[in-house]
């Protein structure tokens, strides 16, 4: 018994670190709208402040503490809402929530870059403590905490007590809440709502400081995706305040600590069970609490009610073109791909040749992101843990039962898209951010219980993978990985075209509409998952088999998952030719950093700061750039003719007047 | 046998009864409007009926099948078709797209792998059952237009033609006169007159506009806090003191 309540009180500072940044999460996403994502990244910031300030300058805890936790932290908070949340501020929660994966991705990138930071290229052991004596060790009764457990306790008590005061007693704790409902209504009201977002960026920056600086010792080593997987931990307890009651996420946070202590202290210690189950638990709570709480699922993300009068986005350009243009483009494709097979296969050196059978692969993983995105409009971030089915199945088949490897690869997506129709069935009733932070929450408990083991992954090696002899040359395997390309990407168009497009189409028109006429929404988006993930599966059963291993921590990471995501929407997740320009860049930007002398972050912080892009043109900026210079060379053709299609009478937008829009749908149920 | 009959439909939202025993019935190929102050719960049993709420209590049964509990999808395809208050299309597509995925979707015909082997193009069938609801509607010249560049009351006519395209049996509008002006108001009228008349389509109209109504309803529900408080042929109703007085002010 007293065991029991030995581990309860050993996990519950743990649990305050948890309903910190569950606090802090739940406070932005009511106030802003935005489910920060990157809220791991500022905790980075400021954990590695006072760690510069305290180790390398020996400055005294006091002063170091201020300087990261209150002045870094809001600083960073204020920067991000005045340079970026601003402009977003009535943009789609998805597109929030893509910008905050890129920031994610860029901002540590940035820190290591800054002057006096340099020291974070390379490893960074024990973080100090806020704690004065870190060795200090306190007995309540019969129960110990150490110096910084017991920070922890304290911090966590004043910083909820401060916020709650906030919130019940002032003015702009109201207005806060009045900002989320709808800006520009607030605004109506005569409340400066760029004031309100401003102060509660700061605040909630400010939390995710305190939560860096308080987490950083209990990590051996100071490295920021530490600090993002805690921190996606944290949405756990988030969710069980249904992302909007602080109280409630404060309670979740506390538990998740209390749960994972309890199971910390009775499962035994080498067990299968205990390396897997402890880590990955606030995930599987995660997966769990989006898919059956009740509060959680009937409750639709935060919408401004005014956000009916922005006119609705434009269609493909493809769709908009002339006939002689058209021609015109496919024909300079095909004549650039001729010219750059030829240079692949007979000019550059057999290292350059492996570089662009890395980018045909990854094209073809990419187009899985078309289709889930482009043509379902839902962002999945679990597309890397599809690939690594795929390719985990053509590495086991092929090596457990000595099937040919391009039997197994074609298994191996088939299992991918089976695992996808699975994931697909009971996730699909979340919609927006829900289900990407559902697939989120599958990708970790992939990584952190399936991986590991050994039927899985083949365990601590990659498992082998034979290539068949007619590829073991590197010039065949490159065509053949691009006629597999090809093959997809026709595929993948022709199903846009064809009656399964459409009805995705009408789906992210108008879901309400698309159900009126007899579409099924679920079936149509289960069918657009499970090929999704075959696609995905199949990507990564061909880099498995080019590699000849399935290597899952050097390719299919959680985070590169979603570094992935973020370079595909920014580029353009609408089209092929997206996918296809996304996958030469993931290939080619490092070597190109590398050959000019530069460091590697630059590919995260150009790819990260790309995301941001994405609210502005969800379409993605090369799907932007290619409308605009069409409608110029449209016009320079045009030029002197009659303007097509111009139709006399005035133009209003598809939707109706605002005050109607508010009448008819409270709560905008998109 | 009714074509459509709520039996009793009840619905509360936490503690306000928006539905108290709600009881409609409409025959086939009737033009039937229900009418009543912001607030009554006209949507609200819309809703109920098309399956996007679920009543607490009560049935709905169309065509003489039990359809309470059925996704809206399905009701749908047993021969729903709606129309929107606030006009709902899909983005991105022109007129015709519209039209040509009701009547796939009415198919029930696309299947992946046509759309692989490059088989779901629109068949000359298909072509020509959307272009006859074009002209019928008047919407011929802008069928290749995308969506964004028509006005509310071509946008209105356009979800009309998308639900004609499944071959309702039953036709519900919510509000369509809202945002237009009188005479597009007239025109729709004419125009759902003659789509009653020529497909015997039975409409169900939820209005505010009470001319609309007299010259488009032959009978008439009027819903109050959730109540039908009266119902029988237009004139009739439309006669009644004390629905007169109490719910339609000094309008008529």
């Amino acid at each position: 018994m007293s065991d029991l309540l030995n581990y309860i009180i050993l996990g519950i500072p743990f649990g305050c670190v948890f309903a910190l940044v569950a606090v802090g999460l739940v406070l932005t996403y009511k106030t802003s709208g935005v489910f920060n994502l990157a809220f791991g990244a500022q905790a980075f910031v400021s954990a590695a402040v006072f760690y510069n300030t305290v180790t390398n300058h020996d400055w005294p805890l006091l002063p170091a503490f201020i300087v990261s936790v209150l002045i870094v932290a809001p600083l960073v908070g204020l920067i991000l809402d005045r340079a970026l949340y601003r402009y977003l501020r009535t943009a789609p929660a998805i597109a929030k929530l893509v910008t905050s994966i890129g920031l994610l991705i860029a901002i540590p990138e940035i820190v290591k870059l800054l002057p006096d930071f340099d020291f974070l290229q390379s490893s960074v052991f024990n973080p100090p403590t806020i704690w004065p004596n870190p060795f200090a060790y306190y007995h309540f009764g019969d129960y110990v905490l150490d110096g910084n457990q017991v920070a922890t306790l304290i911090s966590t008590g004043v910083a909820v007590l401060l916020l709650s005061v906030l919130f019940r007693y002032t003015t702009i704790g109201l207005q806060m809440r009045a900002v989320v409902e709808s800006p520009r209504m607030t605004e109506l009201a005569g409340i400066n709502a760029d004031r309100v977002s401003a102060f509660s960026w700061m605040l909630s920056s400010t939390f995710a400081g305190l939560a860096g600086v308080l987490l950083a010792p209990l990590f051996a080593q100071l490295a920021a995706p530490n600090f993002t997987i805690l921190l996606i931990a944290a949405i756990a307890a988030a969710a069980f305040g249904r992302l909007t009651s602080i109280p409630l996420a404060f309670v979740g946070g506390i538990l998740l600590g209390v749960a994972q202590g309890i199971l910390g202290g009775y499962l035994p210690a080498d067990s299968i069970l205990a390396n897997g189950l402890r880590p990955s638990l606030p995930f599987v709570v995660l997966f769990l609490l989006l898919l059956f709480w009740p509060g959680l699922r009937q409750r639709r993300e935060i919408v401004d009610p005014l956000s009916g009068v922005d006119p609705p986005p434009p269609g493909l350009s493809a769709e908009q073109r002339m006939r002689l243009l058209t021609y015109t483009t496919w024909g300079l494709g095909i004549v650039v791909i001729a010219v750059g097979l030829y240079v692949a296969l007979f000019v550059v050196s057999s290292f350059w040749l492996l570089i662009i059978t890395k980018a045909v692969i990854f094209s073809l993983i990419f187009l899985s992101i078309t289709v889930i995105t482009g043509m379902a409009g839902q962002i999945s971030l679990c597309q890397a843990s599809f690939a690594a089915v795929g390719s985990f199945g053509t590495a086991q088949l092929a090596q457990r039962f000595d099937l040919p490897v391009l039997l197994t690869m074609v298994i191996g997506a088939a299992m991918a898209a089976i695992v996808g129709a699975l994931l697909a069935v009971p996730a699909l009733r979340l919609g927006g951010i829900f289900l990407a932070l559902a697939t989120l929450a599958f990708a970790l408990m992939f990584e952190s219980i399936f991986v590991p083991l050994d039927w899985v992954s083949g365990g601590v090696l990659p498992t082998k993978v034979p290539r068949p002899t007619f590829l073991e040359s590197d010039r065949t395997f490159l065509l053949f990985a691009l006629a597999l390309l090809t093959v997809v990407a026709i595929g993948v168009i022709l199903i846009r075209k064809g009656t399964t497009g459409r009805y995705l189409d009408a789906l992210r028109g108008s879901e309400t509409a698309a159900t009126a006429i007899g579409i099924n929404p679920a079936r149509a988006r289960v069918v657009a998952f499970a090929l999704s993930a075959g696609i995905a599966g199949l990507g990564g059963g061909l880099l498995a088999i080019q590699e000849n291993q399935a290597n899952y921590s050097a390719n299919f990471q959680v985070l590169l998952g979603l570094l992935w995501l973020v370079i595909v929407v920014t580029i353009g997740a609408r089209t092929v030719e997206g996918a296809v320009q996304a996958g030469l860049a993931i290939a080619f930007v490092p070597e190109i950093l590398k050959t000019l002398g530069l460091s590697p972050s630059y590919q995260f912080i150009l790819f990260g700061l790309g995301a941001v892009t994405y609210a502005k043109h969800p379409e993605g900026i090369l799907e932007f750039n290619k409308r605009k210079s069409l409608e110029t060379v449209q016009r320079w053709l045009t030029r002197g003719k009659e303007p097509p299609g111009a139709e006399g009478g005035e133009v209003v937008p598809a939707r109706p007047e605002p005050a109607t829009i508010a009448a008819a749908n409270p709560g905008g149920n998109r | 046998m009714s074509l459509l009959e709520s039996t009793e439909v009840c619905k509360r939202f936490s503690g306000i009864t928006a539905l108290d025993a709600v009881s409609v019935t409409v025959e086939p190929g009737e033009p039937v409007a229900l009418i009543g102050p912001n607030g009554a719960g006209k949507t609200t049993f819309f809703n109920c009926l098309l399956g996007i709420l679920r009543a607490d209590r009560g049935r709905v049964t169309f065509n003489g099948r039990d359809i309470t509990r059925l996704p809206v999808y399905k009701r749908a395809r047993l021969g729903f078709g709606r129309t929107f208050q606030r006009v709902e299309l899909f983005t991105g597509m022109t007129v015709r797209d519209h039209l040509l995925v009701a009547e796939r979707s009415r198919l029930g015909t696309g299947r992946l792998w046509k759309d692989i082997l490059n088989l779901a193009g629109p068949s000359a069938e298909e072509r020509q059952r959307a272009n006859h609801t074009l002209d019928l509607l008047g919407l011929l010249n802008v069928a290749d237009e995308p969506i964004e560049s028509l006005s509310l009351g071509r946008a209105r006519l356009v979800e009309l033609g998308r639900a004609l395209m499944t071959e309702p049996l039953l036709l519900l509008l919510d509000e369509p006169s809202s945002g237009l002006d009188q005479s597009e108001t007239m025109e729709l009228v004419g125009t759902l007159q003659t789509v009653q008349r020529e497909r015997g389509t039975a409409i169900l109209l939820v209005e505010h506009d009470v001319e609309m109504v007299q010259a488009f309803a032959s009978r008439l529900y009027v819903l109050d806090f959730g109540v039908i408080i009266a119902s029988g042929p237009t004139g009739e109703v439309m006669d009644d003191e004390a629905v007169r007085k109490a719910y339609l002010g000094e309008l008529v």
